[in-house]
């Protein structure tokens, strides 16, 4: 069980908006200013890329959609290491999860594909949530029960989940005749709606997996604060000592927690695999299992806050593609610094302004003392 | 002899990709036995691997190339440390984001200057740290068992593998011996008696992290300048993750953590040798498994045999003064 | 700068931590070669003063003067330099380093350990004779009994050359025989001509060795008196501020049935150390068991197991007429389920989730209950008026229940769970350290409403290291030591000294 439980800053006499708002903005800013630093040692204009990656993300017509297609993954897997993180446990393993994840879709659809479409989407959805669950269930059980480090078994995990897909695709579910490592595509009816298809807006990814997405948050929000099993997964991450007392199982929480951890990863698949691509392909996580630690720690593992991270890492991810395009000396790449530095202030620097930014509060608060 | 001269070349190559996870572990095991947990070793080796592929290729020396490395990645340790020890941070997540904002900045970096495609240029001659032949080896390389061994095996590495295997009984000697492995191993276990003993646990816990910082940087430079002759993205692979379970598995001590890390690195010496070789009874084993064996192998070890290895107590709490 | 000056004087120091005034204008002067005691409740102020004096935290005005000359006092290097040696009522150990590692730790002498080891070895085989503080030097700290674990932390600030000694709350953890078995070790250091400080809120101890005693009250200095000049009651009176109940009033009790037993029990720890030593006793309705004993003897160990949160190696437990031993109903929910209340001991780590708001801490251990469950759905209305009325009843300041548990003092936190646990109207009730860091007036309620219950036909276990408190309240007391239950009798027969002969593991009627 880590002995590093994350701990949410206690307010004080401060307005509640200070904590949750304003402090994260500025630990947001903090990290954009360092970013423009090093696009500045690069040799471009920071407030130039900034341009270039609002046009990017919202700029055209496409944008928007794909924008929103990238926030969906970015809320799958940001509720993901939330709850693992209401648990106590670092979830590093969300991009493995996501792979199995989508390999249970993947599974699905090219087995299933008899059933009508009624039946084999929500199998396939299933499927990802089991699949997804179970590739967390294994560094769950090892931590619950042999104190096994979590952290570094879900890493692990990421390298094996990698080498399992690479191998499957190469070998087994290749596309017959095919040359490069993905599945043959799948039979349309087994396809997710892009909301192109029903909504007069132009052709993006973004399909009726954001709308699951969403669902999740609320999901999330009831699990986590108004259940029982959410309030036990919530105690054994503050004190696992309260937890035993309590007759709450902190190995049992653990392990619901993760399960329910990779299982909201392995939706990842289900935008990707089902929503998108419509065959089974290598690396179509692309990194998003590391936005979603970004993600949970900048919205304080609640889904509000979530939902509006997700939302800037779309941003983010989408204007990245136009920025490695239009300037010169920024690559594709640059995007992840910007995530590490979010992570770096949000995370592990976060206390750094609170202190200025709370004092500030407090002196406006109190009222000037009369001397005797 | 065949089966010994395979012998000879696996444990050859066995040294030769342990170096990097031995001087990784040896640079946790200050930081860890100090209280800090440092997920970052991979990020440390990584930027040290840029930094000393680049800065070789540029000025034409493999040692300048080193110097570079180490900098960056004990300004990178210093960043942790401002983080968890300044500021009280979380350890595992301060660890994570050097790792991400350095396998993001390194391509980038490269990709600007030296427009590759995020790598640095390959290098050679000077810029590369190359073979040494220790005295008399190709002299008594015809003498059997002992002479080839010296020959083959102990002679030829580069020397930064030699300065790993020295870092082993170096650090031991450090931490059990003088006076600051002494303070580092108490602040581990109870930062409060430091404190009380009149100690600065945070100025320890810098220092402690430096040294983490200037061994990653070996390592790290080794990568790219030594074992292979240029900066790839991501090209330290996990071995700062495998550093750290070598690490629990060896119970934060010197000996055993570079015992397994020569068993990481046999697996992988291993994997190199048996793809496409038809086993009894299995056949031939996929790629992709043999590759995977490293990491299956930890987390059996962290599963099975470790358990429950108890770590320095304080590891992973920030100390902030009681009232 | 004569040597008749005062060892150590303090002149209106002050110290504020945020709004808090932990030290109010203190003043205060302790004589060379004499054992001055300083003596409050906790919250007063003693530990921080102390702290001052060490270097560990610094005063925000005022002076402290050693032998009659200013001394500034930064970091505890500055205290150790001035001769001030502190031994820590949390020992300042490392638990897997030796005694000679320990104790060397910060002085060293050179950066090679060699050499330091070497001078530091002479010089403590010298200062354990000349003070009888005998230690094997390559012991293992963490395997050493606690007294011997004290004399390494005495023998530290020894080594490097005090003379004036601060001891907080050292007896907290030793029997009472340990206990005066370290106040001679004091008496030959004075003798020697060290000064010793004595910090305590025990009241007999104050009266058994020292010359003088300093009376802490909320952050103040509010007397300074000779020992000899005084008696029990004036100082409790100073240390509260009012006329204090020392014992509390109550009728005789009547038992009925036993809800709880343990019969034979026995437990072995994860490192094969037998913690509890066939243990039997009963737990009756109407009356209130106390057990009595240092901790650290088996009483923790035996309220997990009898919280359902242990398992027993051997033995059984019956409840309400069952064994329950093998049943999957012994685990901590359902036993709650079924009428058991548990207060833990340590409230702090076990008995409230401090991150947590009040009304949250209000159903720890009863989440699953109906009362407040509607469906899967958590019913948060019912749980605020729950703390509600637990707030108004037990008289909890402040008086909200959606502040968080961190923000409530330990006095006040302390009776947040004993109103969870009260307020179930539980069979049987079991209490570790009810008063731990409690003041007196949350004291007297919480002990009266530990009697309302038993006159009300409730089983009460009773776990206190504080012989006052078990000889106050319990009807029956059972002495723990060593993991074995060492002599049980009725209040009445208890005398503090047969308690204290029984807690160092002297059976009644064994010769002295």
């Amino acid at each position: 069980m880590s002995d590093n439980p994350v701990k949410f800053g206690s307010p004080a006499k401060v307005p509640a908006w200070v904590n949750l708002a304003l402090v994260p903005l500025v630990n947001l800013l903090a990290a954009f200013l360092l970013s423009g630093v090093v696009i500045l040692i690069i040799g471009d204009n920071p407030l130039q890329a900034m341009e270039v990656l609002l046009y990017g993300a919202f700029g055209y017509e496409e944008a928007i959609g794909y924008t929103l297609y990238y926030t969906t993954n970015f809320i799958f897997t940001g509720l993901a290491v939330a709850i693992a993180f209401h648990c106590g446990l670092f979830n590093i393993g969300a991009e493995g999860q996501a792979m199995i994840g989508g390999l249970g879709v993947g599974l699905v659809a090219l087995y299933f594909d008899a059933l009508p479409f009624v039946l084999v989407v929500p199998i396939a959805i299933v499927a990802a949530a089991l699949f997804g669950g179970f590739w967390a269930a294994i560094p769950a059980y090892l931590q619950a029960k042999r104190g096994s480090h979590i952290v570094i078994t879900t890493i692990m995990f990421n390298f094996i989940a990698a080498s399992i897909m690479t191998y499957l695709l190469v070998e087994v579910l290749i596309a017959p005749g095919g040359q490069s490592p993905e599945s043959r595509e799948f039979a349309e009816h087994t396809w997710l709606l892009f909301f192109h298809d029903f909504l007069p807006l132009p052709e993006s990814p973004l399909n009726i997996s954001f709308l699951f997405a969403i669902l999740l948050c609320g999901a999330f929000y009831y699990f986590v604060w108004q259940t029982r099993w959410g309030y036990e997964i919530r105690v054994t991450g503050q004190n696992e000592t309260a937890a035993k007392y309590a007759g709450i199982s902190p190995a049992k929480s653990i392990i619901l927690a993760m399960v329910i951890s990779g299982a909201l990863a392995g939706f990842v698949g289900v935008n990707e695999i089902l929503g998108v691509h419509h065959r089974l392909i290598l690396e179509f996580t692309g990194g998003f299992g590391f936005v979603g630690i970004a993600v949970a720690l900048m919205g304080r593992n609640h889904p509000i806050g979530i939902f509006l991270a997700a939302l800037l890492f779309g941003a983010l991810y989408q204007g990245g593609s136009e920025l490695a395009f239009e300037m010169q000396n920024i690559n594709r790449e640059m995007v992840i610094v910007i995530q590490g530095l979010i992570i770096l202030f949000s995370g592990a620097l976060e206390h750094m302004f609170r202190p200025t930014i709370e004092n500030f509060f407090k002196k406006r608060a109190s009222s000037p003392t009369v001397e005797a | 002899m065949e089966l010994f001269e395979i012998i000879v070349l696996l444990m050859d190559a066995t040294f030769r990709v342990a170096t990097p996870l031995i001087l990784a572990a040896m640079a946790g095991m200050f930081s860890e036995r100090a209280g800090i947990v440092d997920i970052g070793l991979e990020g440390k080796m990584l930027g040290a691997a840029f930094a000393a592929a680049a800065v070789a290729y540029v000025s034409g020396s493999a040692w300048l190339g080193l110097l570079a490395g180490i900098l960056v990645s004990m300004t990178l340790s210093g960043l942790h440390a401002y983080a968890c020890v300044t500021h009280n941070g979380n350890q595992v997540v301060s660890g994570m984001a050097i790792n991400i904002v350095v396998a993001g900045l390194t391509p980038t970096l490269a990709f600007a200057w030296f427009r590759q495609g995020g790598q640095t240029p390959a290098i050679s001659g000077d810029s590369r740290f190359s073979s040494l032949t220790l005295p008399f080896a190709e002299a008594v390389r015809d003498v059997p068992v002992i002479g080839y061994t010296y020959a083959e095996l102990i002679s030829g590495h580069n020397i930064i593998v030699y300065i790993a295997a020295a870092s082993v009984p170096i650090c031991a000697y450090i931490l059990y011996r003088t006076r600051f492995g002494l303070r580092v191993r108490a602040v581990g276990e109870n930062p409060h008696a430091v404190d009380t003993a009149g100690i600065v646990v945070s100025k320890l816990r810098y220092q402690a992290l430096m040294v983490t910082g200037f061994l990653c940087g070996i390592g790290g430079s080794y990568l790219s300048t030594a074992h292979g002759a240029a900066f790839i993205r991501d090209m330290t692979a996990g071995k700062g993750y495998l550093a750290l379970a070598a690490l629990i598995f060896g119970k934060w001590r010197p000996i055993p953590t570079m015992l397994a890390c020569l068993l990481f690195a046999f697996t992988d010496a291993l994997q190199a040798r048996l793809q496409g070789v038809e086993l009894p009874l299995v056949g031939v084993i996929p790629v992709q498994f043999i590759q995977a064996l490293p990491y299956v192998l930890t987390v059996l070890l962290l599963a099975g045999f470790v358990g429950k290895a108890i770590p320095p107590k304080s590891i992973g709490e920030p100390y902030i003064k009681e009232r | 700068m004569t040597t008749s000056s005062p060892a150590l004087e303090l002149r209106r120091v002050n110290k504020w931590f945020g709004a808090v005034h932990a030290n109010k204008d203190i003043s205060l002067s302790v004589g060379r070669g004499t054992i001055h005691g300083i003596i409050g409740e906790n919250g007063a102020g003693k530990s921080t003063l102390m702290s001052i004096v060490y270097g560990f935290y610094q005063a925000d005005d005022g002076e402290i003067l050693v032998n009659g000359e200013p001394c500034q006092i930064d970091n505890p290097q500055a205290s150790i330099a001035a001769g001030i040696g502190m031994v820590h009522q949390h020992f300042m150990l490392v638990d897997t380093f030796t005694v000679l590692e320990n104790i060397i730790l910060g002085v060293e002498g050179s950066a090679r350990l060699s050499g330091g080891l070497d001078h530091a070895r002479k010089e403590l085989a010298r200062l354990e004779k000349e003070y009888s503080l005998e230690v094997d030097v390559d012991a293992v700290v963490g395997d050493l009994p606690v007294g011997l674990r004290q004399r390494v932390e005495i023998l530290k600030a020894l080594y490097r050359g005090a003379e004036i000694l601060i001891l907080d709350e050292p007896t907290g953890v030793l029997t009472p025989q340990e206990a005066d078995h370290l106040f001679r070790i004091l008496n030959t250091l004075r003798d020697q001509g060290k000064t010793v400080i004595l910090i305590t809120h025990k009241l007999r101890e104050i009266m058994a060795i020292t010359d003088n005693v300093s009376v802490m009250r909320r952050g103040e200095m509010v007397a300074n008196v000779a020992t000899k000049e005084t008696d029990r009651e004036q100082l409790a009176e100073l240390m509260v501020g009012r006329s204090v109940l020392l014992r509390v009033e109550k009728d005789d009790a009547n038992p009925t049935d036993t809800i709880m037993s343990m019969r034979h029990v026995g437990y072995v720890d994860r490192d094969g150390v037998a913690r509890l030593k066939d243990i039997s006793l009963d737990i009756k309705a109407g009356e209130i068991l106390g057990i009595a004993g240092v901790s650290g003897n088996g009483q923790s160990e035996l309220m997990e197991i009898l919280g359902g949160t242990r398992h027993p190696s051997e033995g059984q437990i019956i409840y309400k007429g069952e064994d329950i031993t093998n049943s999957p109903k012994f685990n901590a929910r359902d036993l709650r389920k079924i009428g058991l209340g548990h207060v833990p001991e340590d409230r702090h780590r076990s008995g409230l989730v401090l991150s947590f708001s009040a009304y949250e801490n209000t159903i720890l251990g009863y989440h699953d209950s109906l009362d407040y469950n509607k469906g899967t759905t958590l019913d948060r209305n019912a749980m605020l008026e729950a703390c509600q009325k637990h707030i108004e009843k037990f008289d909890v300041r402040p008086t909200d229940p959606t502040l968080k548990a961190s923000g409530f003092s330990g006095g006040n936190q302390q009776k947040l769970v004993l109103a969870r646990e009260m307020e179930q109207d539980p069979d049987i009730l079991l209490v570790g350290q009810p008063t731990r860091g409690v003041d007196i007036g949350a004291i007297e309620f919480i002990h009266q409403q530990l009697i309302k219950m038993r006159d009300a036909g409730k089983a009460i276990l009773v776990v206190s290291v504080e012989i006052d408190e078990v000889m106050s309240i319990a009807d029956r007391i059972a002495v723990m030591f060593d993991g074995t239950i060492v002599g049980e009798l009725d209040v009445k027969d208890a005398t503090e000294t047969k308690l204290g002969l029984m807690m160092a593991g002297v059976k009644e009627g064994a010769e002295d």
